[in-house]
């Protein structure tokens, strides 16, 4: 179990801060990244581990906080409860849109491409529903508690979110080093010659996409758990789409960190704009668009791959004999 | 309910709105025929373009259709020095990166207008643009009659590009063929180029043709792209009369379900078409590459 000593070490490490951290704004601050880096994980399960880039993530990260908040305004679910069967339905969701999309051999452009246009579909359907709310969205009812699963300490939200970005790790780390991680990566490098060695790679792709869709599904619920109030915009919008495949190109596409990292990155860099020029709509956005441009052009492993490649040149001495140029376009 | 009177004007209606969209399609089609990626940039630039119309005509007072003529060889620019500067040398040649990229663009530029000029949405008033025709049956507006005949000078102009000079010919043997295209000499990345800066022309075209009677705001071109993107995976990615027709068929659709769907609804029916079309035949109907 040697390796799960790092898992191990970042995970205590982020769960002593709130010890050292009084601060309601940085606790806000942390609570909101590791929300992200949870729904990057996700993108990260499908997109990093299997090589399918979704545009459309928001699809389970919607579904998630509707599940969740419906559930208790409407049906009168305890929170807990309710939290599961928001990743549930996340996972469901996944299965379902894997097995259709996977079926009909759908990669690349056009992968993109369905998986956004089910996250649209969601999302005006969510606009119109009167079970969501429809426009006017969906508010919770302010009831503090354990119970309740809302928390009048930042700190307490905070843990609760970092024992789900712990959960997910552990699951990333699990996946690697699994036969099923292993089939993932075959099929992602190649998937003809995967499918010709004996990998079902419909089933593989459809498993990473509902463990990748519960995942950011427990992002969703813990949005609508913080923040008591969700509408289309929020839950469906690209934005989320966008974070949470950013944090994982710019942390590093199959890493165990790689969303952890570029959640971290990402978000300050946001938060340390908005400090230097103020807070106007857009500027943080600016700045995630030209991160994620600038990261595929120079180090299109993400951070954590560059890291390491840094460190193979410098540390050892030895040439990345094993990494395979390729000719750039244009 | 399905009287004609009715009936008619909405197809007509959806048959011009369906032009708008054939030229937005074209510019996506033509990018995706020839570098096999779909471009996530086509909708912010697309806004980017209402937005240089708008100014053209508030600051310096230049007719739309006027604006045309400087706009779209502009943006032609803009698309060539993007592709070819940004696009093409970041992704390293990996398509889902060339994806990544324009996705990165395209959250760029759609937030530099929203950091510029806010979310207002804004229009402009030309004196033609609530002039029409009187068919007997029903009015059409001028403007978008202007733009109906405008696709068709476009595609012609395309066609004839394409198919009599030398860069026309260079376009369809890298779409065809890339390696075989090096190697007899052509230069791929400019190619990639140049057909990258003629579907942003496109943009910038429908653009020009769109500003009188629309309006503008940092996010409308999402709007249009995801229709965009429908029609072109209708047509067939890379069929360029697919696009065309595909962009008349979601037209008319998208007019009819309004009518009989109410306008947020109607939106819904075009995205299932969408997916179906991607699930069941994601060639499209007139497609013939797998």
């Amino acid at each position: 179990m040697k390796s799960f000593a790092p898992t191990a070490i970042v995970i205590a490490v982020l769960a002593a801060v709130p010890l050292v951290v009084q601060s309601n704004a940085t606790l806000n601050f942390l609570v909101v990244t590791l929300m992200i880096a949870l729904a990057g994980q996700g993108w990260n399960i499908l997109g990093g581990y299997g090589g399918q880039y979704s545009f459309g993530h928001a699809a389970f990260f919607g579904t998630g906080a509707y599940v969740t908040a419906i559930l208790q305004m409407r049906y009168g679910v305890n929170a807990w409860p309710g939290f599961a069967i928001g990743i549930a339905a996340g996972a469901a969701l996944g299965a379902v849109i894997g097995a259709l999309t996977f079926r009909s051999g759908l990669r690349g452009s056009y992968f993109a491409l369905v998986t956004l246009a089910f996250a649209e579909v969601l999302r005006i359907v969510a606009s119109v529903a009167p079970i969501t709310g429809a426009g006017v969205g969906t508010l919770m009812k302010l009831e503090l508690g354990a119970r309740t699963f809302q928390f009048q300490s930042r700190a307490a939200f905070y843990w609760a979110i970092l024992a789900l970005v712990a959960v997910s790790l552990v699951i990333a780390e699990l996946i690697e080093r699994s036969r099923f991680g292993t089939w993932l990566a075959a099929v992602r490098e190649n998937e003809d010659a995967a499918s010709a060695l004996g990998v079902d790679a419909r089933k593989v792709k459809t498993a990473a996409m509902t463990i990748s869709g519960a995942i950011t599904a427990a992002a969703g619920c813990f949005y609508a758990q913080y923040f008591l109030f969700i509408d289309s915009g929020i839950a469906y919008g690209t934005w989320i789409s966008v974070e949470a495949l950013l944090t994982a190109i710019i942390g590093g596409v199959g890493t165990v960190f790689g969303p952890l990292a570029g959640a971290l990155v990402v978000k300050s860099l946001g938060e340390a704009t908005r400090l230097l020029i103020g807070d106007a709509p857009g500027l943080d956005l600016i700045i995630y668009g030209a991160v994620l441009v600038l990261v595929i052009w120079i180090m299109p492993r993400g951070l954590i791959g560059g890291i390491a490649d840094a460190r193979k040149v410098f540390g050892r001495r030895k040439p990345a004999a094993t990494s395979i140029t390729k000719v750039p376009h244009g | 309910m399905l009287s004609a009177a009715i009936l008619i004007p909405a197809v007509l209606n959806g048959l011009l709105m369906g032009a708008v969209y054939a030229l937005v399609a074209l510019g996506l089609t033509l990018i995706y025929g020839v570098l096999h990626i779909i471009n996530f940039a086509h909708g912010a630039l697309l806004s980017a373009a209402l937005f240089a119309a708008f100014f053209a005509f508030k600051l310096i007072g230049l007719d739309p259709y006027l604006a045309l003529f400087l706009l779209a060889p502009l943006f032609f620019v803009l698309g060539y020095g993007l592709q070819r500067f940004v696009i093409g040398p970041a992704s390293h040649g990996d398509d889902r990166n060339m994806l990544l990229v324009t996705l990165g663009i395209a959250v760029i530029i759609e937030n530099a207008l929203l950091y510029n000029f806010r979310g207002d949405t804004r229009t402009i008033d030309v004196p033609y643009a609530f002039q029409t025709f009187n068919l007997g049956v029903t009015y059409l507006a001028v403007p978008r009659v202007v733009g109906f005949v405008a696709v068709f000078v476009v595609a012609l102009a395309l066609w004839l590009l394409m198919t009599f000079t030398d860069i026309g010919r260079a376009i369809r043997a890298v779409a065809k063929e890339k390696l075989g295209a090096q190697l007899v000499g052509i230069d791929v990345g400019h190619v990639y180029a140049m057909t990258f800066g003629l579907g942003t022309a496109c943009v910038a075209i429908a653009a020009c043709l769109l500003i009188p009677t629309y309006y503008v705001n940092p996010g409308v071109g999402n709007a249009f792209v995801l229709v965009a993107f429908t029609i072109v995976v209708l047509g067939g990615m890379g069929s360029v009369p697919g696009a065309v027709i595909g962009a008349f068929v979601i037209g008319v659709v998208e007019s009819l379900s309004g009518l009989f769907l109410g306008e947020s609804l109607g939106q819904i029916g075009i995205f299932l078409i969408f997916i179906v079309v991607l699930l069941l035949r994601p060639t499209g109907l007139f497609g013939a590459r797998a």
